[in-house]
């Protein structure tokens, strides 16, 4: 018997998911606040820690760039710069928090799998189950340069090679089964005999051998994923738990969540199974209109004149440096070459068009300025306003499936979290979105996932 | 007298292979944060220099050259940096120094993992870069085929070449890891805001390694760590491995069996100083010692026997092994000393109990004989051991 729609139970409200992403190396930051503090000292990575583990956020997450940004052949020197090693420092954090979730970004491209697996085992173990893995597939021989086998990997196989790296990863957290670690003094047996073996045969990799790590906690770490490309939703409808997208807006994170979701079920998973969580920013304020001031100055200090400059040369392919930041936008045609900049920030899309584009916005504003235009174009502040209707809109597009939740990417290092958390997270609370207290003590238990599958069958031992 | 230098080496639970079958051992725990925490902090209560944790690539073997099959003894570890770091907060002193292999991992990904241990630890990291010699270990990242040497093959002919090639490589992935941590200098973070500049870049230096295992551009992308070089600790027990820490380590950890043996080995280590044209301070020589300690006399001496049966042999090891009263190991110490041994690396033979017996019976006893320190003295690793901040080796040079 089909029930009637208007008979049907109301859909329960979602949970919103909250996570914190410690602060960019990039313009995002702003260090020219007075309360801008430091990028790098372990006391900064412990106070947006803290903060988070008080909005009882699930994870807090670290990126990661191996090769420091260049423009024009020369380090770029406008941003927020230097960073520790994530899984490093998000070891030491497990210190100094309970029960929130440490997400390290590790590249697939410039690790072995033997490594990597064995070190987010570790850290899950040192954090009691609490360990992420964002797994990121660069190529580029500009940041192979400082490794061993820099560059090697054409751009194609990137995702056959994280996909293999991840599968063998799984293989090895798997070698050691569930109560293979006996720990049985008076019987004198430490572990079951054979713990750990295992055999890996592929395209990328052919290793064998022990695995010198227990099962983690959580079975497998938390598999984090950002891919965009129909091949990267691929990869993570098949094997992330948690998508770390780029589509925060309404309209359009309603299509990638929609699209992501249905592609679920040919891997035999469910909607439950894979949390998708845009990076959003936010701001502020007493009023709407005093968050919209604070907004349009927090943006103007993202995009100074020298940035606003390098933005057009990366959008130009161009040196514009005899160009005035507060002048007309360059009349010149753009480089289809490589351009002028190297490493994560690199212009990879069609430059006629862009440059198109900034030209049109210049013109439908009554001609903006370089900077003017490059502020406009600048992403907006996705959450701006009061708290009350700042949390009214985290709950409505986690209701309304732009998302599961959000990680926020804060402008001010280390205190950018403070009042999300202090005046935002307790509405949530009141709405029942968010949980007062944790429930579970692993990450997998805040992400509501089940445990991993085993990709080795038992009876393969 | 000047204060002796006490490390202790912290490898799963204890370096007899049945200390894990002691009634005082936490087996299970082995695998937890706790275990690790607890060990560093009575390391920290007896004011030792340092902790050194152990770790290898491949499981744990009573064979020289592969796995075994034996299930009567500690197998598995985890990561040491990450241990490391992990107690670095509940910590405040003492210094943490991490084992990583120099033949299977990237120096750029050691480098900043020491240098972020560096800045949670506030100054107090230390790295033991280590040289993979085993076939087995190789065949885990399937990226080379190492023929394989031991202790039982090593200074044959056979090994001679590869044991060449490994130890080169460590002296470059040193090399490396070094002028990473120098590549930033101190004062290149400038936040000049009516330039817009976060950085002066030509204070950001290429470092530029070519060498015949790779080669690395650099520069880091972490800030110069706060100690500016982390302090650099090799154990060795021949002429290549002694060359290696005299190319670029601080302190070499050696295994003489007798005040006379120190001495040559000593001798050795200061040779080999010579030959590499050495340009760091002189190293900080300490000896290894496998330590079982009891206050009763005779009990540490029937507790290591009851644990050899238990194993079915006795303890074997490449250091001295000592049994016996704190006051006893005091007076051994005091005389190894006398060959002009810096301090000593002591190996507790069953953890805790024997690091419990090292803070709380030897620290005591060498405090007696003035042999000790009774406060820390610096807040950092290189601070305890009377080593200088250096500056960068870039600072001043063009980028």
């Amino acid at each position: 018997m089909t029930v009637p729609p208007a008979a049907r139970p109301p859909r329960p409200r979602k949970q919103v998911h909250l996570a914190a992403h410690f602060p960019g190396v990039n313009n995002t930051t702003v260090w020219s606040d007075p309360r801008s503090g430091s990028q790098i000292d372990f006391a900064s990575f412990v106070h947006l820690a803290r903060t988070a583990e008080r909005g009882r956020f699930d994870f807090l997450f670290l990126a990661e760039g191996l090769r420091l940004r260049e423009m024009k052949g020369r380090i770029h020197d406008l941003d927020v710069v230097g960073r520790p090693e994530s899984l490093t420092v998000l070891s030491a954090l497990a210190a100094v928090t309970g029960r929130l979730g440490l997400a390290a970004t590790v590249n697939s491209t410039f690790n072995e799998p033997y490594d990597v697996a064995r070190r987010l085992a570790s850290l899950d173990h040192l954090s009691e189950g609490r360990a992420a893995w964002n797994v990121v597939t660069s190529w580029d021989a500009f940041t192979g340069e400082n490794f061993r086998r820099g560059g090697y990997l054409a751009e194609s196989e990137r995702y056959s090679r994280a996909r293999e790296f991840l599968r063998t990863a799984r293989e090895l957290w798997d070698s050691w089964a569930p109560g293979d670690l006996l720990a049985d003094a008076a019987a004198g047996t430490f572990l079951r005999p054979g713990a750990g073996t295992f055999a890996h045969t592929g395209p990328q990799f052919d290793i064998a051998g022990r695995f010198a790590t227990p099962r983690p906690p959580q079975g497998h770490p938390v598999i984090i994923q950002a891919g965009d490309s129909d091949e990267g939703r691929e990869f993570a409808a098949r094997d992330a738990d948690v998508i770390f997208s780029r589509h925060s807006r309404p309209d359009e994170g309603r299509a990638f969540y929609k699209d992501v979701k249905a592609r679920l079920a040919k891997y035999g998973r469910t909607s439950a199974d894979l949390k998708i969580l845009p990076a959003v920013t936010y701001v502020l304020g007493d009023t709407e209109a005093d968050a919209a001031e604070r907004a349009a100055e927090i943006r103007a200090a993202q995009v100074g004149p020298r940035t606003a400059l390098a933005f057009a040369e990366g959008v130009w392919g161009l040196d514009l440096s005899g160009y005035d930041p507060d002048g007309p936008l360059p009349d010149a045609e753009p480089d289809p070459g490589e351009g002028v900049s190297k490493g994560r920030a690199q212009f990879r899309g069609d430059r006629a068009a862009v440059v198109k584009q900034w030209r049109e916005t210049s013109a439908a504003h009554g001609g903006l300025s370089l900077r003017e235009t490059a502020i406009e174009l600048w992403g907006r502040h996705t959450f701006v306003g009061t708290a009350a209707s700042v949390a009214d809109q985290i709950d409505a597009a986690v209701q309304t499936d732009v998302a599961d939740g959000f990680i926020f990417v804060p402008h001010l290092t280390p205190g950018g979290l403070d009042d999300l958390v202090e005046h935002v997270v307790p509405i949530l609370q009141d709405k029942g979105v968010h949980r007062t207290e944790y429930t579970g003590t692993t990450l997998r238990d805040h992400l509501g996932l089940a445990a991993p599958r085993r990709v080795r069958e038992e009876a393969a031992r | 007298m000047s204060t002796l230098h006490l490390a202790a080496a912290l490898n799963g639970a204890g370096w007899h292979p049945a200390a894990w079958r002691h009634p005082a051992a936490r087996p299970a725990a082995l695998f937890t944060a706790g275990y690790w925490t607890d060990l560093a902090a009575e390391a920290e209560r007896g004011l030792l220099d340092l902790v050194t944790i152990e770790d290898y690539v491949a499981l744990q073997s009573s064979l020289p050259d592969g796995p075994d099959d034996r299930v009567d003894r500690v197998r598995g570890w985890l990561d040491a940096v990450l241990v490391a770091a992990r107690v670095a907060p509940a910590t405040s002193r003492v210094g943490l120094v991490p084992t990583t292999s120099t033949t299977h991992t990237e120096p750029f990904h050691v480098s900043i993992g020491i240098a972020s241990l560096d800045y949670a630890s506030g100054g107090r990291a230390g790295w033991r870069p280590q040289v993979t010699g085993r076939a087995d270990a190789a065949a885990l990242f399937g990226r080379r085929d190492i023929a394989g040497f031991h202790p039982g093959t090593y200074g044959t002919p056979e090994a001679e070449p590869i044991a060449t090639e490994l130890f080169g490589e460590a002296a470059d992935a040193i090399e490396v890891v070094r002028r990473l941590w120098d590549s930033w200098e101190d004062d290149a973070e400038i936040r000049d805001a009516p330039t817009g500049r976060f950085i002066d870049r030509d204070k950001l230096h290429y470092i530029d390694f070519e060498g015949p295992f790779f080669s690395v551009r650099g520069p880091s992308i972490t800030p110069r760590p706060p100690q500016g070089q982390p302090f650099v600790a090799t154990l060795a027990h021949d002429t290549l491995p002694y060359e290696l820490a005299a190319r670029g380590a601080d302190a070499v950890f050696v295994t003489p069996h007798s005040t006379g043996h120190a001495r040559s080995i000593l001798a050795e280590v200061r040779a080999a100083e010579e030959r590499v044209g050495r340009a760091l301070p002189p190293l900080k020589v300490l000896a290894d010692v496998v330590v079982f300690l009891d206050d009763e006399p005779g009990a540490a001496r029937a507790r290591k026997e009851r644990l050899d049966e238990l194993d079915g042999a006795a303890l074997d090891s490449d250091a001295e092994i000592f049994t016996g009263t704190p006051a006893e190991l005091a007076d051994l110490l005091l005389d190894r000393r006398a060959a002009g041994l810096d301090g000593f690396r002591l190996r507790p033979g069953v953890l805790p109990h024997d690091l419990a017996k090292i803070s709380g019976g030897l620290v005591p006893e060498l405090r007696r004989r003035d042999a000790f320190r009774t406060e820390y003295a610096a807040a950092t690793l290189r601070g305890h051991f009377g080593l200088e901040r250096p500056a960068s080796r870039y600072a001043g040079s063009p980028a």
